[in-house]
């Protein structure tokens, strides 16, 4: 009857230091989250609104010479404008496939290079050798009254 | 001064603490080389701040103004950037030391994974350091930097947009290096440096493994004064160096980063990733199904991992046994490097 009796409070204090342990571990658990959540959301960059562009002028056609070229900013993307040596102008993503890095003309080797890991691409953007492993992002250029106009291409 | 502090129980501490004599001895001194290197990165880093300023509009003229305006700026400056250098070169050295003496073997498992983070932390030191002048050469650097991070499998994407604070390299992602490189690094990097140190004066200095397995027993040389003044000069004849060097070469801050510039040719990482930026040189833009960056990326990861858990993987050395494939696979390490480097310079 004794030992029941004892028995019983074993119990009954083993249940309520269960309940303790549970209610201190959820707490700690919360308290956790509820400072780790704010610290990486903090740290998460907020999505700036993005200008909507259609088209971006890249000057006057008069001004490119053959073999010249130009990076203009489309929105938040660097383009690169070429005028080739058929006097056409073509307008391609600067930005490498590869790692990131602004492509620049070379004329004398007719590509589009990267510098950072002489990545090459040719007068279609299409990469022809080194590490790109995909071709850059075609823009459209039509001129207007000598004025070079540079749209998305669809 | 003494009854109120017990300077001389820690004399007493100090020289009670012996370093062992052997042909391998010189080794011992990187760590307190590095120590010393970083603690002059501290002071000249905590003199540039007061004239540094960390936003994109205006760190690259308050680096011409400490260069040409604030007097001994360029030799602060310059100071920090070589000392940085050498820093970096030798913790290179004390890893590479511990690993060919397997100093890492048990019971120091703990002594080589602080030390793992120490040196993986110098290098972020080094990267983000790298930005802060906002040049041309560091733009390109980070741009293609913080890209390879995006080839991290699922983590990456997320990852690269922490570290450039956005979608691509912007005044926010200076902010962010600036943040990284003077409080963060720093902080985390003390704390492993004192768990580092607690560790080396608890366990003492590691004998090497021939003398425990001919159970030889070693000369000795107390620490204090005799190995701590030898510290001392060794330290003072770095500094000399670094003055040497930041006198007759001192820093250069190049062209103000352009994002519609092209990438400049001839642009290369710090000589510290040249062997890792040669070697993505190397790899095609596809390897099976997956992108040549991606494989490289993946690569180095498995090598670091397993260049951490070294101690539990080589457990001939643990045992006190000789493990002549350490040694092998260190000069190959060794080698790799110089050899990648030396390319990636030359080319």
């Amino acid at each position: 009857m004794i030992s029941n009796e004892s028995d019983g409070k074993i119990i009954k204090k083993e249940n309520r230091r269960d309940f303790l342990k549970y209610l201190l571990t959820t707490g700690l658990a919360g308290f956790a989250l509820a400072t780790i959540y704010p610290v990486i959301s903090f740290l998460k960059p907020p999505k700036q609104r993005e200008v909507k562009v259609s088209s971006v002028s890249a000057g006057l056609a008069k001004d490119f010479n053959t073999g010249d070229y130009k990076i203009i900013r489309f929105g938040k993307v660097p383009v690169i404008v070429i005028k080739d040596e058929e006097k056409d102008f073509r307008a391609f993503s600067a930005t490498c496939t590869h790692l990131d890095c602004t492509v620049q003309y070379k004329k004398d080797e007719k590509i589009i290079w990267c510098a950072c890991h002489n990545g090459k691409y040719d007068l279609h953007g299409r990469n022809i050798s080194g590490p790109p492993p995909r071709p850059l992002d075609k823009f459209m250029v039509v001129l207007k009254d000598e004025e070079i106009l540079v749209t998305k291409s669809s | 001064m003494d009854s109120r502090l017990q300077l001389s129980d820690l004399v007493k501490f100090m020289s009670k603490k012996y370093v062992p004599v052997h042909s391998h001895s010189v080794w011992y001194y990187f760590g307190g080389v590095s120590l010393f290197l970083f603690i002059l990165q501290v002071v000249t880093g905590i003199l540039l701040l007061f004239y540094y300023k960390g936003s994109s509009d205006q760190a690259y003229e308050s680096v011409q103004f400490i260069m040409s305006k604030v007097e001994f700026g360029w030799l602060i400056r310059s100071i920090h950037a070589w000392s940085a250098n050498l820093f970096i070169l030798s913790v290179f050295i004390h890893m590479f030391s511990v690993f060919f003496e397997k100093a890492y073997r048990k019971p120091r498992e703990l002594t080589w994974i602080t030390g793992f983070f120490l040196f993986v932390l110098s290098l972020a030191f080094g990267f983000s350091g790298y930005l802060l002048p906002w040049n041309e050469l560091a733009f390109f650097a980070t741009k293609v930097g913080t890209d390879i991070t995006g080839a991290v499998p699922f983590i990456g994407e997320p990852l690269k947009v922490f570290l450039r604070g956005g979608d691509d390299v912007t005044g926010a992602t200076l902010s962010r290096f600036f943040g990284f490189h003077v409080a963060l690094f720093p902080g985390i990097f003390v704390f492993l440096l004192i768990l580092h140190l607690l560790f080396v004066q608890r366990q003492g200095m590691s004998e090497p493994i021939e003398a425990s397995i001919k159970k030889e027993k070693l000369k000795t040389m107390p620490f204090f004064p005799n190995f701590f003044l030898r510290d001392l000069l060794l330290w003072l004849l770095v500094l000399n160096i670094i003055a040497i060097l930041a006198v007759f070469f001192p820093a250069e801050l190049g062209m103000k980063a352009d994002p519609l510039a092209p990438a400049p040719a001839g642009i290369k990482p710090e000589w510290y990733f040249l062997f890792m930026f040669q070697t993505l040189k190397y790899f095609p833009a596809h390897i099976l199904f997956i992108e040549g960056e991606v494989a490289g990326v993946l690569l180095f990861a498995v090598a670091g991992v397993l260049w951490l858990l070294v101690p539990f993987w080589d457990t001939k050395s643990s045992r006190g046994q000789l493990n002549r494939k350490i040694n092998y696979l260190g000069v190959f390490a060794v080698l790799f490097i110089i050899i990648l480097t030396i390319i990636g310079w030359i080319t």
